[in-house]
């Protein structure tokens, strides 16, 4: 099963390399890792999406916890947050085709950020499983390349996640 | 202030009298700042051997030991001893010199990524960017290295930064560290919780790890175990933790450990692991015995709880407070045929006669009457090998300890870690037991005690073989011996007297007690020769 992880690390050089090594030597598998600045420049959050078991995630937080920029830990309930991945997806086209393609991206919500006379690029940001959603809509008009960031998330609510308790 | 001479300030406030180090060009400017400082420099004749012999400083002392390298080489050797450390979890403060800030990354000479390298094998590494920095990196290095689970903190510090000036020093602010606030007290309900299981279990064991010393931890184990009649079993890193002679003590469970000990734990329905990482020498197959006992596990590192066993009754706390939280509330007794059926087995076991060898040294007699020969406080640093096992099971340890690689099982740590010892309490008795293969990888530190003119004793168990390799091959490869042979060592007698230091070579365990008259009546070095069979077994 997959967990989403969110991290807060102090914003020190080194601290990727803690992290992501951190799960190459104890085995853990990660899906995807997104870093980003938050609302306090010296902060920064880590999200990390992990396929494991209870007992893996447990472990990853445990370990995760000793590392001595990580701040804070949270593994996001199913349910309790808003993921969200970016992708950019570039399709091969032929005259008949942009009108389709250009409906699918309409219908799920994408955008067209670049065209050509063989090809549209579609930006599109929302869920893991929408994203599959919308390649399986486009493989068959031929997909050439797809760039994603990994999953991002935020809890549902008022309040932020918290950095200390 | 120049880095350097901060940085010195730094070790003189942290009242740090000894380090050992191997100096190079690019830690230069801090042995240049040592001149005359009150930090005494004790020069290894290789760095791996400074991470040890600060190791021995650091068990013995109970703070944090300091060893020093130059870059590239200097820094890499050191790499090992790092790991044992913190597999043993033995505070250190690494310092290593780095090549100036604008080479890094340039591949220029000695340079190496130490930091990087050793990221798996420390608590905690800064490369320091700004010498004003560097009292702050000080202070939260030695902090971290001591708290909570203490570990090795690496400091690498490039050239040019031990040349900057440095121009407020300030050393009096304690360090805020955001991500670390380790736990100190265990839960007030897990603690009722366990006092609870005490009092309804009826084969109740507690398993003392090595953690014990880590957190000064043997008044109130022993206050604990003697109120509640707690039959008590040792990891190797926790031999000595109780007297080995307490009545209650069944000695050193795990595939290496003995009868007693591990029929203990396979008959009992309540375990206490304490400052226990559950290793896999020590309980090979965890999930078994959590499924037949309740286990309560007490550990400051949340992460070691559950990691190799589940517990039923996890408390995360200094095992100081959580044991005399346990001992004031305790308020029952183990059953009292549970504590005769153990400790008639641990006397059955220890009054077994061992049969004498003829021409050769017994090793495991030699080692009961020998640390029985020993002061109460003695010191005994085993190495790795069949050496270990022998010392494990038969050093008597009364008020002393037994300071041995447990987690790394690192060859050739015995010798450095007696020396980094024997700087620690100079007054203490100080003895290395190794075999001959481990004496040979650190041998070049007989230079070092006679340099620093530290009465360490040696004893080498010498059987021409690396003795626990060729018994695995025995047991498991059907003794077909492979690479084990130690034919072309030298005669270690010489070798010692090259030192000018006193030394005996003998086959029997009369002629070995008579040495050791000999070795125990003054302070001065010693290096003793026991020639042991072969093909004799660790246990």
């Amino acid at each position: 099963m997959k967990y989403t992880m969110s991290v807060l690390v102090e914003n020190q050089p080194g601290v990727l390399s803690k992290v992501s090594g951190l799960f190459s030597r104890r085995g853990f598998n990660i899906d995807s890792l997104a870093v980003g600045t938050t609302e306090d420049p010296a902060v920064s959050r880590m999200t990390i999406v992990v396929d494991g078991d209870e007992y893996i995630v447990e472990q990853v937080e445990k370990q995760l916890n000793k590392l001595i920029p990580v701040i804070k830990v949270k593994t996001l309930e199913v349910g309790s947050h808003i993921p969200r991945m970016l992708s950019l997806i570039k399709v091969s086209v032929t005259a008949g085709q942009r009108a389709d393609i250009m409906r699918v991206s309409e219908l799920m919500g994408a955008r067209i950020v670049d065209a050509t006379r063989a090809s549209l690029t579609i930006e599109f940001a929302d869920t893991a499983e929408r994203t599959e959603t919308l390649e399986t809509l486009l493989r068959p008009y031929g997909i050439r390349e797809i760039v994603r960031t990994g999953t991002i998330a935020i809890e549902k609510g008022a309040d932020p996640t918290r950095k200390k308790g | 202030m120049t880095g350097a001479q901060a940085m010195v300030k730094c070790l003189e406030r942290e009242r740090v009298h000894t380090i050992f180090g191997y100096p190079g060009a690019a830690i230069c400017p801090f042995y240049d700042a040592l001149i005359g400082s009150k930090v005494h420099h004790v020069l290894v004749r290789t760095e791996q051997n400074a991470a040890h012999a600060a190791s021995g400083y650091a068990r013995i002392t109970g703070k944090v030991g300091v060893c020093v390298a130059t870059s590239g080489p200097g820094a890499t050797n050191l790499l090992t001893g790092i790991a044992s450390a913190y597999m043993d979890s033995i505070p250190l403060v690494i310092i290593t010199g780095q090549v100036r800030s604008d080479l890094i990354g340039r591949d220029v000479f000695q340079e190496a990524d130490i930091t990087g390298a050793a990221e798996p094998f420390t608590k905690h590494s800064y490369l320091v960017t700004k010498a004003s920095d560097l009292p702050r990196i000080f202070k939260e290095a030695f902090y971290i290295a001591s708290a909570g689970r203490p570990g090795p903190v690496l400091i690498d510090i490039p050239m040019d930064i031990q040349q900057h000036q440095v121009s407020t020093f300030d050393y009096d602010t304690p360090p805020d560290i955001i991500g670390y606030k380790p736990s100190t007290t265990g839960h007030p309900l897990q603690i009722k919780k366990a006092v609870d299981a005490l009092r309804s279990a009826k084969r109740p064991v507690l398993c003392a790890g090595g953690g014990l010393f880590s957190a000064k931890a043997g008044e109130e184990l022993k206050l604990l175990v003697e109120k509640a009649q707690l039959p008590v079993v040792c990891t190797m890193m926790g031999v000595g933790a109780l007297p080995t002679s307490h009545p209650l003590n069944l000695g050193m469970l795990g595939s290496h450990g003995c009868v007693p000990a591990n029929k203990a734990i396979r008959d009992a329905d309540l375990i206490v692991m304490a400052g226990a990482r559950v290793g896999d020498r020590a309980v090979a197959s965890p999930n078994q015995v959590a499924n037949r006992a309740k286990i309560i596990h007490i550990d400051i590192d949340p992460a070691e709880i559950g990691k190799n066993m589940s517990a039923h009754i996890p408390i995360v706390g200094d095992l100081k407070l959580v044991l005399a939280a346990l001992a004031e509330k305790v308020d029952s007794t183990a059953p009292y045929d549970w504590v005769q059926v153990v400790t008639d087995r641990k006397k059955r076991y220890a009054a077994k006669s061992i049969e004498p060898l003829d021409g050769y040294v017994e090793p495991k007699t030699f080692l009961r009457v020998f640390t029985r020969r020993l002061e109460e406080d003695a010191v005994v640093c085993a190495d790795v090998g069949q050496n270990q096992i022998w010392c494990a099971n038969n050093t008597e340890i009364r008020r002393g300890r037994l300071l041995t690689s447990g987690g790394m099982g690192t060859m050739g740590y015995s010798i450095p870690c007696a020396l980094g010892a024997k700087c620690a309490d100079p007054k203490r008795r100080v003895v290395a037991v190794c075999g001959d293969g481990s004496f040979q990888m650190s041998m070049m530190e007989l230079a070092t005690i006679c340099q620093e003119q530290k009465g360490v004793k040696i004893i080498v168990m010498r059987n021409g073989r690396l003795g626990m390799v060729r018994e695995l091959q025995k047991n498991l490869y059907d003794s077909a011996y492979s690479g084990v042979f130690l034919d072309g060592s030298p005669d270690f007698v010489k070798i010692a007297q090259a030192y000018g230091i006193r030394s005996r070579c003998v086959t029997t365990n009369e002629d070995a007690m008579a040495a050791v008259d000999e070795m125990l009546s003054d302070d001065l070095p010693y290096l003793l020769e026991c020639v042991v069979p072969w093909d004799y077994p660790s246990l």
